[in-house]
């Protein structure tokens, strides 16, 4: 293959244009933004692809619903079973491929490292080469996960990254990123907050955010 | 050398910590990109879906979206391994306009060999 190609857009690139279409996303982050053009080609692959008889629409949208069906409620069935029994976290440090498994989650050929926070260390997850993230437990990554901002400097100033998310962390804690590939995923396993020691799994679910799961954040009792 | 890609310990700006869902265009890519790749189909590699989109170039890497990349890296991946042709795609892009999509849209060239 080759990495060349013509770009001779006679055009400044640096996104102070209007495809039009770009407006219709107003949340959407700088690295995110929407050139008409590639959704033209992505919908003219889709259709060629189907008429080919290589892919059908039944499916794409079966592939669809099958990624939103996988949400970080999956992640936080993991954490809150860590949580609340001792010999289940014990062979989810040891094993997280096997101990996921024994709650119905597949990495398949993926292999998964949990990194447990403490109160002597701190964990958060990056892929500083590209997006790998721990899709079978906590769904697509968030879009900042992907960006260039979040991807450069976590890696550098993890403080000063998760500052940027309303997380400090006491300076005696020691903050160790974990550099995902596509073969290696790792997802965090935050600390159960104090206050939450009355508290039912279901309820415990809800105080485990993606965010904390990637390490970004921290859980808080309600 | 580094790769465009490779860019951990670079510098860069402050993180846009609020996402922004992912629009039902972007799960269609990754939905396509998944079933290239599936056990059914097995268009497409995991690691080779990343050396085209690695190889894309730094101008392109730095200006599109990161799911125009998956299409990019899919289109030139599908037109190598003669799935589709070029002529394919162009034809398709023209009937596309013809109904009205993307006809404000000018053609880009990354994709393209």
């Amino acid at each position: 293959m080759s990495g060349t190609h013509p770009h001779d857009h006679d055009h400044d690139h640096d996104h102070g244009h209007d495809h039009g279409q770009d407006q219709a996303h107003p949340g959407q982050a700088k690295d995110e933004k929407v050139h008409g053009y590639y959704q033209l080609l992505g919908l003219a692959l889709k259709e060629l692809l189907i008429e080919k008889g290589v892919i059908t629409a039944a499916e794409v949208r079966a592939a669809i619903e099958a990624r939103d069906a996988i949400t970080p409620s999956l992640g936080g069935k993991v954490v809150v079973r860590a949580w609340t029994d001792a010999a289940y976290k014990t062979r989810l440090l040891a094993d997280a491929h096997s101990a996921i498994l024994e709650l119905g989650i597949d990495m398949g050929p993926t292999e998964l490292i949990v990194a447990e926070n403490t109160p002597a260390v701190h964990n958060v997850i990056v892929c500083t080469l590209c997006s790998c993230y721990p899709r079978n437990l906590l769904g697509l990554p968030p879009s900042w996960y992907k960006d260039r901002d979040y991807r450069s400097r976590v890696v550098r100033e993890p403080r000063a990254v998760l500052k940027e998310f309303g997380t400090e962390l006491p300076s005696d804690i020691d903050v160790r990123v974990h550099d995902s590939t596509a073969d290696l995923r790792y997802l965090v396993l935050p600390m159960r907050p104090s206050g939450t020691e009355g508290m039912s799994e279901a309820q415990l679910a809800d105080i485990v955010t993606r965010d904390c799961m990637i390490g970004v954040t921290l859980p808080k009792a309600p | 050398m580094r790769g465009t890609h490779d860019l951990g310990g670079q510098p860069a700006g402050p993180v846009e910590t609020v996402p922004h869902e992912a629009t039902f265009w972007e799960k269609q890519i990754d939905a396509i990109h998944g079933l290239l790749g599936d056990s059914k189909r097995r268009i497409t590699v995991r690691d080779e879906n990343r050396l085209y989109i690695e190889s894309l170039g730094d101008d392109v890497y730095n200006t599109l979206a990161y799911y125009e990349r998956w299409t990019a890296a899919i289109c030139r991946q599908l037109v190598d391994k003669g799935i589709l042709t070029q002529d394919e795609i162009d034809a398709k892009i023209a009937d596309l306009r013809a109904r009205g999509v993307g006809a404000d849209d000018p053609d880009e060239t990354a994709c393209k060999p």
